[in-house]
């Protein structure tokens, strides 16, 4: 018999792109955080992740959540070389509005606030949209991202010209080319798998 | 595991030129990149995807974002993985008919929803149907929602997949699948783009 979804009819789902924290709710069933298997636990890289219903969910596959987790985490916080963290923030943020991924801008917006400190520029990014004019080093960074989001790859060599006249050089785009193609992939596993809510205050 | 690093192999970067340079300085993002292709393509164990659905998913993504090699990279794969008679050109016929342009779709009513933007919804036809089976034919119509238009994702989608025979499991690995070919495809024409544009 053929298992079935999980609904949630009483949730307001946000409707406008916040710095608010939201919380995620599953449209499948995620195992119980005591019934993990160790594979599944330590597939989640951070123990504290068991908490998230969402990683929980993802666990269910647990060889590819730990290799996306690990994806990830490299091109966010590896700032070893490469584009300033608030920068690859704003990117992921930027893929996210341009998808329209609430529950992904929220985080990356205020990741995007801590570390660039422009509370106001993110803020706009978030009302006005990815064209938002912010400056020109954030508005090649954002219109990058959002070619590169497009279906089909809308990224060339008039994008590339426009980040290096920026001040980006070759391993800062790598990373714009990263942040950006990564929140392709968590866009759409959160889009897909369950809807974003208010979090109670 | 003694495959080479397929982005690298898609993107045509050498080893030791420029950008496969700058790759090496972060070692750990090249192979978590390699290792979610070995997870998705090369699984220890297929659990409730099987390698030629996994396949023809990846044929069927190629395709939707126009980019023949990479779609070629993984018809090869599906070749290997002896898939049913006729799935293969019915993948690829399938692919054509159902390229549109993203990213659409709805928002939750509200302030936003004047930047709501309209767009197919895909199903597979006739007489692919036949070919493809229940369950690949609703993989499909779902990889298309979650390549042009994911803002339209519902649990009333996710409830066709599992009417097809889709597990829970199931599900997570297929938008794993298509999430994960959506951040590969990205990453390897946003490369060949910046070998391309030179120094």
């Amino acid at each position: 018999m053929a298992e079935t979804v999980i609904t949630h009819p009483e949730n307001q789902e946000p409707s406008e792109f916040t710095l608010a924290t939201l919380d995620w709710l599953p449209w499948l069933a995620p195992p119980e955080e005591d019934a993990l298997t160790e594979r599944q636990r330590a597939s989640l890289v951070d123990a504290a992740r068991s908490k998230s219903a969402y990683f929980r969910l993802l666990a269910r596959d647990p060889d590819i959540l730990e290799a996306r987790t690990r994806t990830d985490k490299d091109i966010f916080y590896n700032t070893s070389s490469g584009l300033p963290r608030a920068e690859r923030e704003l990117s992921a943020a930027a893929t996210s509005r341009h998808n329209g991924c609430i529950y992904c801008a929220s985080v990356h917006a205020r990741h995007a606030v801590t570390y660039a400190k422009r509370p106001e520029d993110v803020q706009r990014l978030l009302d006005v949209g990815v064209g938002a004019d912010l400056g020109e080093r954030w508005n090649a960074i954002i219109a990058g991202a959002v070619a590169l989001t497009a279906t089909p790859i809308a990224f060339g060599p008039e994008h590339i010209k426009r980040l290096r006249e920026a001040g980006l050089d070759d391993a800062d785009i790598v990373d714009v080319i990263n942040s950006a193609a990564f929140f392709n992939w968590a866009n759409r596993l959160m889009l897909s798998l369950g809807e974003p809510a208010q979090r109670e205050q | 595991m003694t495959n080479p690093d397929i982005i690298d192999t898609l993107a045509g970067l050498a080893p030791g030129s420029p950008l496969a340079t700058i790759r090496d300085r972060k070692p750990v993002t090249r192979q978590q990149a390699q290792a979610s292709y070995v997870a998705l393509f090369e699984p220890a164990d297929s659990g409730d995807v099987t390698l030629p659905e996994r396949f023809a998913v990846a044929v069927f993504v190629a395709a939707l974002h126009a980019q023949d090699e990479i779609a070629a990279f993984y018809a090869d794969g599906l070749a290997r993985s002896q898939p049913p008679e006729g799935l293969i050109a019915a993948i690829r016929t399938q692919g054509a008919l159902a390229r549109s342009s993203g990213p659409y779709g709805a928002f939750p009513k509200g302030r936003l929803s004047v930047e709501d933007v309209a767009g197919p919804i895909f199903r597979v036809t006739e007489p692919h149907r036949g070919v493809l089976g229940a369950r690949l034919a609703a993989a499909l119509a779902h990889t298309h929602l979650l390549v042009f238009h994911p803002r339209d994702a519902s649990a009333a989608a996710l409830q066709e997949l599992l009417d097809a025979g889709w597990s829970n499991a199931g599900i997570v690995t297929l938008s794993q699948l298509v999430a994960f070919l959506a951040f590969q495809i990205r990453t390897v024409v946003g490369l060949r783009a910046l070998a391309a544009a030179g120094t």
